[in-house]
């Protein structure tokens, strides 16, 4: 078995197993006042501090959710709800074309809901937004922007945007802007204080931790309207039950990511490098998606032309190769990408595309069986041709 | 001659799987009978968000679901493959284009032509597979000189080879349907999912068309083809007799409907004779005038070699229909058929499929009838 697929998900770190089966044989909520309570709320705390020092934030800045999809919709959401309520002018959301559907869908909504005016910033043939882009965008009217949301790193096609910079126009402006920086941890340099970002989401299973837990970095002055109301558990803007397990977990995750991060990104990044020079070799044609310096060492994007993606998945699967056509599924059909169209990619090329990611147990084998595979594979879905 | 000694090599076998109970029990079967399986739902509808109460088509969100759970159950990998393009383009759009000609098409078989085995069948074998297996009732026989023959399943009552009569011999000789050689109720079908864990032992039947989620037929071509058109129903003589709202929605042989105010002169009931798009009439006379006496009909499709000279056959013209004696010959591509006994309910775009005794001989689409009533005229 060849696992390519860990932008998908990553395989837990046995160190975030010992510590969420180690709690999970506890018993206490975190809100209780009692000594179970208390014991469960020391967990929680200890782990938030712990992820913040692994991400360059204030433990309070820490936002516990069940995931990336809630956190970015917290941020989005929140965010736009809270600044419109502050100045009904602000209703425009600056969003790059290449976010998650997590990101996309909500500002989506919030055009189709609540009277946003949403504005796609443009990008160029590797998904980066230039921050002149930004700020061109904004100095059309600074007065009625609610917020802007750049991702730190894209999921499909492995560009690193150029967040630091933008967030330096956005703070000219006194703009909160939002990155979902899911992909990006454990693959480049988080530092949220220092990044200049309102808000910043996470996640935890990309990392080697648990489902089901994420976290929204929040800078303390911004107080987003709650998504879910309840108890009013994380800083009153998140409310629910905290997971103890799988934040405990979750904090052992974030501290190795940040602590072997160099480490990952150079052996990484060496296997990812033989996989694109393998498949280059055996597909002469085969196009690299996204920027070939700024990107993630774990990421390699292709596109062949004349293939149907979901032949080449399906061929690959049969070998025991497991990646993704980095596409957004409906009822598991394969849809253009959003990603890929909206760099200017032809679209016929771009339904023909597979995402390898590598991850911490990736080895030389994985790379040498697509090595090996790519190309009969290639040869054979192209006979199949486009249907 | 059985199905299953044709297939004693394991095959490489990419399973149709709708999210019913016959397509899954037939995927069991194959993966049971020792081929490497692999189950493919294909996602047909442009607007794969919909659900459906019931469950009863092909292209839900649901289905698909269903067809999942089936393949995780058999133990067999599983894809969505989008073909709704090619649905659209083949089936939707020749659907619409045949009514909106004035005549009735039956678009199960044009999908399984030009969808199940054809785009899918292609792309199988480009893949490295050997075969498609649908759940149709029928069964394939290797004939002594080793063609490929499509014979009616053994169970009359649950017989499908009619909608599979457009298959020719090279798409047969990549079908495979485990369901067609037993002779197994439907009951004791639901049972065998059942037995094997398949949840949609359970599921209701699909019956009606795939694509037309509410079962509205005359509301879907209306919405396709421009909305209700007022026009005039005639008799045979031509004297208006009413309006209609649309000739599209009209079959021929139907009775119930037609709102014509004042009662004919025998007495009898009157029934829809033609269907006439051009000019947006319909013409309703006598049950008598409906007896059509032979056909031409167009698009041969034959399962081995084309007929030479004239031969007796049996005909069947409808899906659940009888089927009824005749003598077909083919001349210059146009099939020409005379019936035994006069036939009923017959309209241009059916296909007629021809036995020879349980084998199908092939299947073409009828392009004009010539009823009892217009022996005379028509010579």
């Amino acid at each position: 078995m060849a696992y390519l697929d860990h932008a998908a998900t990553t395989p837990m770190l046995p160190e975030a197993i010992e510590a969420m089966t180690a709690q999970l044989r506890l018993t206490g909520n975190a809100s209780s006042l009692h000594a179970a309570g208390r014991r469960a709320r020391r967990t929680v705390e200890e782990a938030r501090e712990t992820l913040a020092e692994a991400l360059g934030a204030r433990p309070s800045e820490v936002v516990l959710t069940s995931g990336g999809t809630e956190a970015d919709n917290l941020a989005v959401k929140g965010l736009y709800w809270a600044r419109r309520a502050a100045d009904p002018a602000r209703t425009r959301v600056l969003a790059s074309p290449v976010e998650h559907h997590a990101v996309l869908d909500a500002v989506h909504w919030l055009a189709e809901h609540e009277g946003a005016n949403v504005e796609y910033l443009p990008v160029d043939a590797y998904g980066r937004v230039a921050p002149e882009a930004l700020r061109a965008a904004v100095e059309r009217d600074p007065g009625d922007v609610a917020l802007a949301t750049v991702m730190w790193a894209n999921n499909e096609i492995g560009t690193i945007l150029p967040i630091g910079e933008l967030a330096e126009v956005a703070a000219e402006f006194r703009i909160p802007l939002h990155s979902d920086a899911v992909q990006a941890f454990g693959q480049t340099e988080l530092d949220f204080g220092a990044s200049g970002l309102a808000a910043m989401t996470v996640s935890s299973h990309k990392i080697g931790g648990p489902y089901g837990i994420g976290a929204l970095l929040l800078g303390r002055e911004y107080t987003p309207v709650p998504v879910l109301h309840g108890g009013g558990q994380e800083r009153q803007v998140r409310s629910g039950t905290l997971d103890v397990p799988a934040v405990a977990a979750f904090a052992v995750a974030g501290r190795l990511a940040a602590e072997r991060r160099e480490e990952f990104a150079r052996e990484v990044g060496a296997l990812r490098d033989q996989l694109v020079a393998a498949v280059r070799d055996a597909v002469p044609d085969a196009v690299l998606g996204g920027d070939p310096d700024h990107r993630l060492p774990a990421n390699a994007h292709f596109s062949f032309p004349g293939c149907e993606g979901d032949s080449l998945l399906l061929l690959l699967d049969a070998q025991g190769i497991e990646c993704s056509t980095g596409s957004a599924c409906t009822a598991g059909v394969a849809q253009p990408s959003h990603v890929l169209l909206a760099t200017g990619s032809d679209p016929e090329l771009a339904r023909g595309t597979l995402r390898f990611s590598l991850g911490h147990t990736s080895t030389r084998a994985d790379v040498e069986a697509v090595a090996k595979a790519i190309g009969p594979a290639v040869a054979r879905a192209r006979s199949a041709g486009l249907s | 001659m059985t199905q299953n000694s044709q297939h004693t090599r394991p095959l490489r076998v990419l399973a149709a799987m709708s999210g019913g109970v016959d397509s899954a029990v037939a995927a069991a079967r194959a993966a049971e009978a020792g081929h490497d399986v692999t189950g493919v739902h294909l996602a047909l509808s442009a607007n794969p968000q919909s659900f459906r109460t019931g469950a009863r088509g092909c292209c839900t969100i649901e289905d698909s679901r269903d067809a999942r759970r089936a393949a995780d159950v058999i133990g067999i990998p599983f894809y969505v493959w989008d073909l709704a393009e090619r649905f659209r383009e083949d089936v939707v759009e020749d659907f619409v284009a045949e009514y909106e000609a004035g005549r009735t098409p039956n678009p199960c078989l044009r999908c399984n032509e030009k969808i199940k085995f054809a785009a899918l069948l292609d792309k199988a074998l480009a893949l490295g597979f050997d075969a498609v297996c649908t759940g149709h009732y029928a069964t394939v026989v290797t004939a002594p000189d080793g063609s490929r023959e499509l014979h009616r399943a053994s169970d009359m009552a649950k017989d499908q080879s009619y909608v599979l009569g457009v298959l020719d011999e090279r798409q047969l000789a990549h079908a495979m349907f485990p369901l067609g050689d037993t002779l197994t109720t439907k009951d004791e079908i639901r049972a065998e999912a059942e037995r094997r864990g398949l949840a949609v032992a359970k599921k209701p039947d699909s019956h009606d068309i795939c694509f037309i989620a509410d079962g509205d037929t005359q509301g879907f071509l209306a919405n396709r083809l421009g909305g209700p058109a007022e026009g005039d129903i005639l008799d045979e003589s031509g004297t208006k007799l009413g309006t209609h709202d649309g000739a599209f929605g009209f079959t021929i042989g139907q009775r119930k409907g037609l709102r014509i105010g004042h009662p004919a002169a025998d007495g009898k009931p009157r029934y829809v004779l033609d269907i006439s798009p051009v000019d947006n009439t319909v013409t309703v006379g006598p049950a008598a005038a409906l007896d059509v006496t032979a056909l031409t009909a167009l698009k041969p499709r034959w399962c081995g070699t084309a007929p030479a000279g004239p031969g007796g056959y049996t005909a069947q013209l409808r899906a659940h229909g009888d089927e009824t004696p005749v003598t077909a010959e083919l001349t210059d591509g146009t099939l020409h058929v005379r019936f035994d006994e006069p036939v009923r309910g017959v309209a241009p775009g059916q296909a007629i499929v021809l036995y020879d005794g349980t084998r199908v001989v092939g299947s073409a689409t009828i392009a004009t009838t010539r009823r009892r009533t217009d022996a005379l005229a028509a010579g």
